[in-house]
């Protein structure tokens, strides 16, 4: 089940099974039969914790979803509700509880589960109520980092970066760290942590500090990381902004990920068997698990888009040339080897006709002429091109109500550009919006604003093309097939953050010290004694494993890149990713809208 | 929460030191509860409605699966599923047309758990310590120190407790000193969970103005004040806490967000009307503004057009019946719709199109481009013509496109205008370029012709002749051009 957990340098299971343990102690502190009412939000997360097989076995025998109303006649001694700390969502609980039938009998319990933490003022709010009474166990259950792939950790917190850009509330980084200490006690103190940004400044002091508060406690576990490198996503507010181009990047643009799972439109994965098909095309959308246990798409979800066609159909000649094998088979022996591989081989077609789907799904998209000229514009943005006047498309597009968010996108990214926009670029763009998508999105553009990303040029100067040059953000010379650079991941531009990354790593940060001093926020290197026992001697020729923590999310492009770095013949370093959410410009964006309409409820 | 507002306001002008406890003898509480209790028993005797719930259920598969995999699971039922066939068919329905999942979410800020539990003297709470443990074993403490919460625990010690979820009791703090010290502490634990905690106390304990001068100096702080009040919708709390400090602008734009909870129409336009004269930035300022103005004017638009709407006499009523009201829309799309509904009015009607450019100053880009679908779509191709009419003053007439003769091709072919208005405009584009790539795209024949003709470009032409029907017109017209450039050379 979780074998593509274990598949990476570090053996993320362990870190699965912490937290299924304390799943299983939770459910075994509520005696008896069981019911759980989930907050929907939170089911994919938990997925990828664990099955319902588990939950079978501590005696959960039915699930609901979290509803206004009155709760389902289970025939059961427990009710917990699984919760995030939402006010909202106590008031449902609280419609939930009220509504029960308290003459049935055998009386059910009820237990609240919030994840990841406990809030007061959740449980101010029930009392106001009148209904905190009524549950006896109410607890947490820290699910601070979930391990997602055998090199990818993320908290699946949505509104990391809106809280600590905008709200300044640091909540979220104390989780981090919180989940950081977590990792360590599993994998071993981290000796060495670099830093860049306010955050990540914030997150090393909690954890120097949290480490300090247990002097006592000795970890006597051989470190499997090298270092930790922490950074702010608002060191780089370029990249998320910026369309993805691998495989995996666009799937998440097109469709959007989430916690592994993509939801596609299913005309494409109709049945081919004759008499079937015609019948009932499917309706729902095709719902597909995406991670390294497949194999195929570990080989191709890292690829720029256009090398993805060539794997596809070099797998299929490979596959089809398998399926032939089966005429030259004469002796028994051989035809029980065939068929010994069948399954393996009928995986495998299935795996490469839904991903030649997905492609083709794609490839409708990346081949219409707005695709195209919305690329163009970014790419021109990037690469410093007019940067500073109105830009035409983004005109265009304004006047065909094309969706506000990919407006947004389009002129944060040549805000972050040029440094900031200047006044009359920045007060047209903003009249135009207002006006073609109603006032009250003032509110949003000030949230943008307030966040770095769309703001008015005040010094006067733009950074932006030394910073460009000196990292070298911009290849002209990509190569999408082929890449021996990281910048093929957007076909040109190379993401600042995985730059930084790599520049630490060789020849260190002190060769840009200029350029990191433009960036906003401290940087900073911290050391964490070990024990003498515990100091690793490096085997010649070993690969340093570095830990590299996004402080308010991270795009499947970043990683991509991170991982072509570790594939890296003369590399020398190994990447595990982890991150507040796994972001792309969309949901980054949206996350950062005013809601608009009131709460459904 | 209304009953806590009061509460509060009592809190504020008496500072008397009250321990932050659910106490729950709380006389007015536990009326309350009565109450409430009451009304719900009412409403399962009015409503009862036993499948409200959607019944969900897993088979082995994944957590992740839940929301979608219900049919498979009804299809494949358990014998805990058994029984419940109805209820799942109403799950199962719901569940196929349902898009929300994570982008309904997004929008709303996940509020996270702001407050650690501090609850004290529940007996359960200090049996449930567990909850909090770290599995990690580098964070587990000795057991012994779980045990005792004596009252003698330093701010940092505190602090450090809240952070585990322990019982800690806040009420020896009692000198502003001494709140400051745990504050400050609090504060360097960047627990948002215990910082809110610990603001909750002092916002209960100190007297406003004592409160506001102390945040002034602790950022981090303040910030988690304002954040809290806003989730909790302590909107009076907050605006003097801003107005306090100076942030008028945040001000302004805090009471201006209040709008969007306001349904009612004259409602909304009564409330942005007070919002005009809010300390906004000068350029916010002329956009408020213009949202009342925008406001005021659909509802009267809203409620003429209505009435003429049923009355039934208005022919384009009756033709092209209105979808939804233009209440709330963007202004762009009020102009939309008052080219379409309103085209010809004079400039005095608050409904006329011309009125609205002039109110809302709408660059004359952008009149066009609406004026322009409008008109295109009810296929008034001499309004459109109209559109880029200009007369000089010697009396000639000349073609005008503020946005490009490309982009009125575009438009008018996106509302399926047929060739022969198409090539009218084609033919105006002036890059020779792009206008041979229009018209080819859109088969408008004479004028690629003609544009080769001017380039004597005889292999294209001759080309060309293949994308033309055997003996039509076109074909003939190449012919005879073919035939000119000869006799030419």
């Amino acid at each position: 089940m979780a074998a593509h957990l274990s598949s990476g340098r570090v053996n993320l299971t362990a870190l699965r099974e912490a937290g299924r343990r304390e799943l299983r102690e939770f459910l075994d502190k509520c005696a008896g039969s069981k019911a759980i009412v989930w907050d929907e939000y939170l089911t994919g997360p938990f997925g990828l914790i664990a099955q319902y097989s588990l939950l079978k076995e501590h005696e959960v025998e039915k699930m609901f979803t979290l509803k206004p109303g009155r709760l389902p006649q289970a025939d059961v001694k427990n009710i917990i509700f699984f919760v995030r700390p939402k006010l909202e969502l106590m008031d449902i609980i609280t419609d939930n509880v009220l509504r029960e039938d308290r003459g049935r009998s055998p009386q059910r319990d009820f237990h609240i589960l919030f994840v990841p933490r406990r809030s007061l003022l959740c449980e101010q709010w029930l009392k106001e109520q009148g209904v905190l009474g009524s549950f006896i166990h109410r607890e947490q259950y820290s699910l601070d980092l979930i391990p997602f792939d055998g090199d990818l950790l993320s908290m699946e917190s949505e509104s990391a970066f809106k809280e600590c850009y905008l709200e300044s509330d640091q909540t979220s980084l104390y989780h981090a760290a919180k989940g950081l200490m977590t990792l360590q006690a599993l994998y071993g103190t981290i000796p060495q942590i670099f830093g860049k940004g306010e955050c990540a400044r914030h997150v090393a002091n909690m954890m120097i500090r949290m480490k300090r508060e247990f002097p006592g406690s000795q970890n006597s576990i051989f470190p499997v990381f090298d270092t930790l490198l922490l950074l702010d996503r608002n060191v780089d507010l370029l990249t998320p902004l910026a369309t993805q181009l691998t495989y995996e990047g666009l799937i998440d643009e097109i469709y959007g990920i989430q916690n592994t799972y993509v939801k596609l439109p299913p005309e494409k994965f109709a049945p081919k068997k004759q008499g079937e098909g015609g019948k009932d095309l499917p309706t729902e959308p095709k719902k597909l698990q995406l991670n390294s246990a497949e194999e195929l798409y570990a080989e191709i979800r890292d690829k720029n888009f256009n090398a993805v066609g060539s794997v596809l159909s070099k797998k299929a000649k490979i596959i089809s040339a398998a399926f032939e094998e089966r005429h030259h088979a004469k002796t028994v022996g051989e035809i029980k080897q065939f068929v010994s591989q069948l399954p393996h081989m009928q995986a495998a077609r299935s795996s490469l006709a839904n991903h030649t789907s997905i492609a083709e799904l794609i490839k409708d998209i990346t081949t219409s002429e707005d695709f195209f000229d919305n690329l163009t514009v970014e790419q021109e943005f990037m690469s410093g091109i007019d940067t500073d006047k109105v830009n035409n498309y983004v005109e265009d597009c304004i006047a065909q109500k094309h969706p506000l968010i990919k407006i947004l996108r389009l002129i944060c990214l040549q805000s972050v550009c040029n440094s900031g926009l200047k006044q009359k670029v920045l007060d047209y763009y903003k009249r135009e919006i207002l006006q073609t998508y109603g006032y009250e999105h003032i509110l949003t553009l000030n949230n943008l604003e307030k966040a770095g990303l769309l703001k008015p040029q005040t010094s006067g100067r733009n950074n932006y093309p030394t910073i460009r040059k000196t990292l070298r953000l911009w290849m002209d010379d990509v190569n999408e097939q082929n890449p021996n650079d990281i910048s093929y991941v957007y076909s040109g531009y190379a993401p600042l953050s995985v730059r930084l990354a790599q520049l630490l790593a060789r020849p260190g940060w002190r060769s840009i010290e200029e350029v990191l001093k433009m960036l906003p926020g401290p940087h900073f290197e911290e050391r964490q004694q070990l024990p003498t026992g515990l100091q690793k001697k490096r085997q010649h020729g070993e690969n340093r494993v570095t830990l590299v923590f996004f402080l308010g999310g991270v795009t499947y492009a970043e990683i991509a890149a991170l991982r072509f770095l570790s594939q890296m013949e003369d590399g020398g370093t190994e990447y595990v990713i982890a991150t507040t959410k796994l972001i792309n410009g969309t949901s980054w964006i949206k996350s950062l809208m005013e809601k608009l309409e009131p709460a459904p409820f | 929460m209304s009953r806590a507002r009061a509460d509060e306001e009592e809190y504020w002008h008496s500072s008397k030191f009250r321990a932050f406890t659910f106490d729950d003898e709380d006389d007015e509480l536990s009326q309350l509860k009565e109450s409430k209790r009451a009304v719900n028993s009412l409403r399962d005797i009015v409503d009862d409605d036993d499948d409200d719930l959607e019944r969900v259920s897993w088979s082995g598969e994944p957590v992740g699966s839940i929301s979608w995999s219900i049919r498979e699971t009804a299809s494949s039922s358990t014998s805990s599923l058994e029984g419940q066939d109805s209820s799942l068919q109403k799950g199962s329905s719901s569940y196929a047309a349902f898009p929300k999942q994570a982008s309904s979410y997004s929008l709303s800020s996940l509020f996270k758990g702001k407050v650690s539990p501090m609850q004290y003297g529940l007996p359960q709470e200090s049996l449930s310590d567990t909850g909090v443990k770290n599995y990690a074993p580098e964070l587990r403490r000795p057991k012994g120190e779980y045990k005792d919460y004596s009252s003698d625990w330093s701010p940092k010690d505190t602090v450090i407790r809240m952070q585990r979820g322990k019982v800690c009791s806040l009420e020896r703090f009692r000198s502003l000193q001494d709140k400051l010290v745990l504050l400050d502490e609090a504060v360097a634990g960047h627990d948002g969970n215990v910082i809110t905690a610990v603001l909750i106390f002092l916002k209960r304990t100190l007297r406003r103005e004592i409160l506001f001068r102390e945040l002034e100096v602790r950022q981090v702080a303040l910030c988690h004040l304002i954040y809290f009040l806003k989730e909790t919708g302590e909107q009076k709390l907050l605006l003097d806490l801003l107005r306090f400090l100076d942030r008028t602008e945040e001000v302004a734009l805090s009471q201006y967000r209040e709008h969007l909870n306001i349904q009612d129409v004259e409602k909304r336009r009564e409330f942005l009307k007070g919002c005009i004269g809010l300390p906004f930035s000068a350029e916010d300022a002329s956009h408020i503004q213009d949202h009342y103005t925008l406001l005021e004017r659909q509802i009267i638009i809203e409620a003429n057009d209505r009435r003429l709407e049923t009355a039934g006499q208005s022919e384009i009523f009756r033709k092209y019946p209105r979808k939804a009201s233009i209440l709330n829309m963007p202004l762009v799309t009020t102009l939309f719709y008052s080219c379409f509904y309103h085209y010809t009015e004079a400039e005095g009607m608050f409904s006329s199109p011309t009125n609205l450019k002039k109110t809302f100053k709408i660059p004359d880009k952008q009149y066009v481009l609406t004026a322009l679908a409008a008109r295109a779509k009810l296929r008034a191709w001499e309004d459109v013509d109209a559109l880029f009419t200009t007369k000089n003053w010697l009396g000639y007439t000349k073609k005008k496109a503020p946005i490009g003769f490309h982009r009125v091709v575009e438009i008018l072919q996106r509302n399926n205008a047929p060739v022969q208005v198409l090539q009218e405009y084609v033919r105006l584009v002036e890059d020779v370029e792009t206008r041979l790539n229009l018209a080819t795209k859109y088969k408008c024949h004479d004028v690629v012709i003609e544009t080769y003709k001017d380039l004597k470009d005889r292999m294209q032409l001759t080309a060309y002749k293949c994308k033309v029907e055997r003996g039509s017109a076109e074909e003939e017209k190449i012919n005879s051009i073919l035939n000119n450039m000869v006799r030419k050379h």
